[in-house]
């Protein structure tokens, strides 16, 4: 019963204590990553539950609600984060400056917590506080290093987010007006489509794109992923932006499936469509490994949004909609795994070569087997081929293309697949190739740098292994939208 | 028990990968050791499931994706033929690739690929789903990527990039024809019966061919064929693993999959799929042995040879018909023993007297006897010379076009096979009746891990023809899945 109010309080107790411990922040991973594992774990086999807090129930208290999937998301969360951490404390210990690694501990507790206030919240009001605080740690992981590069793509950063987050506040704000509340599951079903209702769902939309950069906004995300430190650009493209699409992602099948009409769910997905192409493009024209990774996760995200139109807006029960909805699902948990794995490791290439760029790469595959391993698991998740998380959220999403008889959306996956492996195989290629003999020497980097991607990587493969369990969680008491299609 | 043998097979290739891998390049023996268990082991548990499937037995093990999506391994005859084959040459190869590679670098990189590649072989052979098939399918693209690659130098990068190119296309021509049918027809089980008889036949047309095109990229159809003469940059234990042991065949394998066990013959039949098939088979037949006819390098003459070769399996199974079945499949066992032979010797005159183009070949007999013996027979079966194991490969084919009622398929049997014979028998007789060239580079055969292989090979290649009448002979192997399939 307790759990839910557990995965956000230890976080939060950390993030608090970090600022006591200074120096020693890392040490708090020793109890917070059992204690996290097992809270999720214990959640996950317990799912449906609740806990009111204080004893207040909704709409006066605040309810905090696990179903299966906000189960799976805290449970892919803790394992995630878990591997960040002990890589950081690893990461930053041989960082000769140290500042650095003062800041990232409290920041890196405060996205854990708001991600985790965000799966577990039913209201509107609590998501918009959890996402401001997750928004706010991301900035400030953006700008850690203090370089001008840095600081100009925290700023840029900072712009979208206030616009994000000004659209999401007066969509809120507009929800309120109409109907009294801003709980999820007493809007459920009273919503109607009225003017101010789609203004403000409009609103609350635009803003969580931006939050997501959902084509055309996300200028952002590139430099801001790119330049963080590993670590950060970790937690950054696996789990800050899968936070703000879990919102919208509860928001319409949860509370607005009847007002997804045909036009809303084509948009999303044509956007979504452009992301794949353009993030894609894009990074195969980079000659660096981590924008590389950062114009990946442009792209990636933008699968997600053909969710809308696969499992949407035929006016009556789709069975392939359920198919639709735990694809995207799935490619939400096994991207975070997967790009996780690949930040992590290109920052023990990065340690070993002395810097990004993909002409200074040969030889890694020697130097760092087991992080070019990694990063090869995670490429083939990224490229949806079997087996892999990745892949079975393709072949779901698939078949919802193929059965709802719309098959462009089947070209989008496809096509998207094959562009990733030319972007992807960019960098492997390198790792392949002999280092000339007059090239500068590759350092050896600690191993706790190569285990940890190896993990998160074998943990996407096994999400598209040992996928029936998490299959069946993902059910426990999803919406009907979720099985039967949107509107 | 039974459940774990398809599983334990699996394993003998899986473990031995992920333990060589953390192996350090200097621990050679700790190397040979685990990877000659591994093979051995599982040339032991495919002879257990040989006895077994022989006396009607049934292997499989399942394990569930999604809901009503099965991974799933099964044994039965046809993946009999094919696993045993590829466990067999596994064992050579590995002795091979050892002796091949002596001390040189990034050895544990090479063999703990070698050995998923073997796994994922294995698992092609097992699968008894569609998506199971898919599923190892692609692994053994991912897991051939960095044999071919091996080298690390730009060439090599530009053969895996070609490579890649090729097979990745063809996936994603496979993966639409496959979630395309099991979105109308649910998840496909191989071997089961009329589970497509319901379904319009404009998409099932189009499906098949999208199939067929995405496994033809593997099994080198003309003009899906590319990627293989460019992959010959490759170490020699590379080649041999993929024109013989792995991806060529599991292409073809895919297609005879498809053909009778997804599709059926009597679907195939009825939708009229199976002529453009066989022609597109016998087109390939010609233009590869034109090809391998105008190749002065001899791994691409033998890279051309094999595009030839590998169609007659898929002649076989387009023509639809009892006796080219088991033609078709015959010959997967047989091109199988006959090109590694190939392989194995131009390694081998490669590593020793440095041999690599066919203007070299003169009088290279008298240095390298053991390895040009071998070399004759796989050349005299390539062309179809009774009694070695490429003659009843190319009478049952005959037959089976005569059979099928298709009698211009003989006229393509005796182009090729002549074509075989202007490209192969020249070499055979540079080899061992002209005089060697005065300034030609001297060496002489030694290493027996390098040499002995092809004799093995050229061995079981030429007691295949002779035997073929036996029991547990490729024949009469093939003639049981045969019967198996007709149900009679």
């Amino acid at each position: 019963m307790t759990e839910p109010a557990l995965a956000v309080a230890l976080p939060l107790g950390a993030c608090l204590l970090t600022v006591v411990l200074g120096r020693r922040a890392s040490w708090l991973l020793w109890p917070v990553v059992p204690a996290s594992l097992a809270v999720a774990w214990l959640m996950a086999r317990r799912v449906p539950t609740a806990h009111a807090l204080g004893g207040w129930d909704a709409p006066l208290g605040i309810v905090l609600r696990a179903d299966g999937l906000a189960a799976a998301f805290v449970l892919m969360t803790a394992v995630v984060a878990s591997g960040i951490g002990l890589y950081a404390a690893r990461y930053f210990a041989t960082a000769v400056e140290t500042r650095r690694t003062f800041a990232f501990w409290p920041l890196f507790y405060a996205v854990w917590t708001a991600a985790n206030t965000i799966f577990l919240s039913g209201d509107i009001f609590n998501l918009y506080v959890a996402l401001e605080l997750l928004t706010l740690a991301a900035i400030a992981l953006v700008a850690l290093d203090g370089s001008t590069r840095n600081l100009v793509a925290a700023m840029r950063y900072v712009l979208f987010a206030l616009f994000g987050s000004l659209a999401f506040l007066i969509g809120a704000a507009l929800i309120y007006s109409a109907y009294g509340t801003l709980d999820m599951a007493l809007l459920q079903g009273r919503v109607t489509a009225e003017p101010a209702t789609l203004v403000a769902v409009g609103l609350i939309s635009a803003g969580l794109f931006a939050k997501t950069a959902l084509f055309p906004f996300h200028a952002w995300l590139p430099p801001a992923h790119a330049g963080a430190p590993a670590p950060a650009s970790a937690l950054l493209s696996a789990l800050v932006v899968k936070a703000s699409f879990y919102i919208l992602f509860r928001l319409w099948f949860d509370v607005l499936p009847d007002l997804a009409g045909a036009g809303v769910v084509v948009l999303f997905g044509v956007l979504g469509s452009l992301a794949v192409l353009y993030g894609s493009i894009q990074a195969i024209r980079q000659q660096r490994l981590k924008p590389i990774i950062a114009y990946s996760t442009v792209a990636q995200l933008g699968y997600l949004f053909l969710v809308f139109p696969l499992a949407g807006a035929g006016g009556e029960a789709q069975p392939w909609a359920n198919g639709a909805w735990s694809g995207a699902v799935f490619h939400a948990l096994a991207h975070a795994f997967a790009k996780a794995a690949m930040f992590l490791a290109a920052g023990a290439m990065i340690l070993s070569a002395g810097d990004d760029r993909l002409g200074s790469m040969a030889g890694l595959g020697k130097s760092v087997p087991v992080a070019s391993f990694a990063f090869g698991l995670a490429a083939v998740s990224l490229m949806g081929l079997p087996p892999s998380g990745g892949f079975l959220a393709k072949y779901l999403m698939l078949k919802a293309a193929f059965a709802s008889g719309e098959v462009w959306w089947a070209a989008v996956l496809v096509g998207g697949g094959l562009l990733a492996a030319v972007y992807l195989f960019r960098p492997l290629n390198e790792l392949m190739r002999t280092r000339a003999a007059d090239a500068p020497p590759l350092a050896r980097v600690h191993w706790t740098l190569e285990a940890v991607p190896l993990v998160l990587a074998l943990g996407a493969v096994l999400l598209g292994l040992a996928s029936l369990e998490p299959y069946r969680l993902i059910d426990v008491g999803s919406p009907r939208a979720a099985l039967e299609g949107l509107s | 028990m039974n459940a774990w043998l398809p599983v334990l097979t699996l394993a003998t290739s899986l473990l031995p990968a992920l333990i060589i891998f953390r192996l350090p390049d200097h621990r050679a023996r700790a190397r040979t050791l685990v990877n000659l268990a591994g093979a051995v082991g599982k040339l032991a548990l495919v002879a257990v499931m040989l006895n077994g499937v022989a006396a009607g037995e049934v292997y499989e093990t399942r394990w569930a994706l999604a809901p009503g999506l099965d991974i799933l391994l099964r044994v039965d005859a046809l993946c009999l033929l094919f696993l045993t084959l590829s466990a067999f040459l596994w064992l050579l190869t590995t002795i091979y690739a050892i002796g091949y590679f002596g001390d040189a670098p990034n050895q544990s990189r090479f063999f703990g690929f070698f050995s998923l590649c073997v796994a994922a072989t294995t698992g092609v052979a097992l699968s008894g789903t569609l998506i199971t098939f898919f599923l190892f399918y692609e692994f053994l693209t991912l897991s051939t990527w960095p044999l071919v690659t091996h080298k690390g130098d730009a060439k090599s990068i530009a053969a895996g990039r070609k490579y890649l190119a090729y097979t990745l296309a063809g996936s994603a021509a496979l993966l639409i024809g496959m979630v395309w049918l099991e979105s109308m027809a649910g998840p496909v089980e191989f071997a089961v019966p009329d589970s497509l008889l319901q379904l319009p036949s404009l998409p099932l047309v189009i499906i098949f061919a999208l199939l067929i095109g995405g496994l033809g990229v593997k099994s080198a159809l003309v003009p899906l064929h590319g990627w293989l003469p460019a992959a010959m940059v490759a170490p020699a234990p590379v080649s041999a693993l993929l024109h013989a042991v792995a991806v060529v065949k599991a292409g073809a394998f895919g297609i005879v999959r498809i053909v009778y066990d997804v599709y059926g013959f009597d679907l195939v039949q009825s939708l009229g799929v199976h002529l453009p098939l066989a022609a597109v088979a016998s087109a390939t037949i010609i233009y590869g042995s034109v090809r391998a006819l105008f190749q002065n390098d001899l791994k691409r003459r033998l890279a051309f040879s094999t595009v030839s070769q590998v169609s007659y399996i898929v002649l076989g199974t387009a023509l639809a018909g009892p006796v080219a079945t088991v033609g078709g499949l015959v010959h997967l066992v047989h091109q199988g023993l006959m090109k590694i032979t190939l392989f194995f010797c131009a390694g081998a005159l490669a590593e020793r007297i440095g041999v690599t183009r066919v203007d070299q070949f003169d009088g290279i007999g008298r240095a390298m006897p053991v390895t040009m013996t071998a070399f004759t027979i796989g050349a005299l079966g390539m062309v179809g010379v009774p009694p070695v194991a490429g003659f009843v490969s190319k009478w049952q084919l005959g037959l089976g076009g005569l059979d099928a009622g298709q009698p211009w398929v003989l006229f393509v049997l005796a182009t090729s096979s002549l074509l075989n014979a202007a490209y192969f028998l020249p070499l055979v007789y540079r080899a061992w009746f002209v005089p060697p060239v005065a300034a030609a580079p001297r060496g002489r055969e030694h290493g027996l891990m390098l040499i002995w292989p092809a004799a093995v090979t050229a061995t079981v290649a030429l007691g295949a023809g002779l035997f073929a009448g036996f029991a547990f002979s490729p024949l009469s192997w093939a003639q049981l899945i045969m019967q198996r399939f007709y149900g009679s």
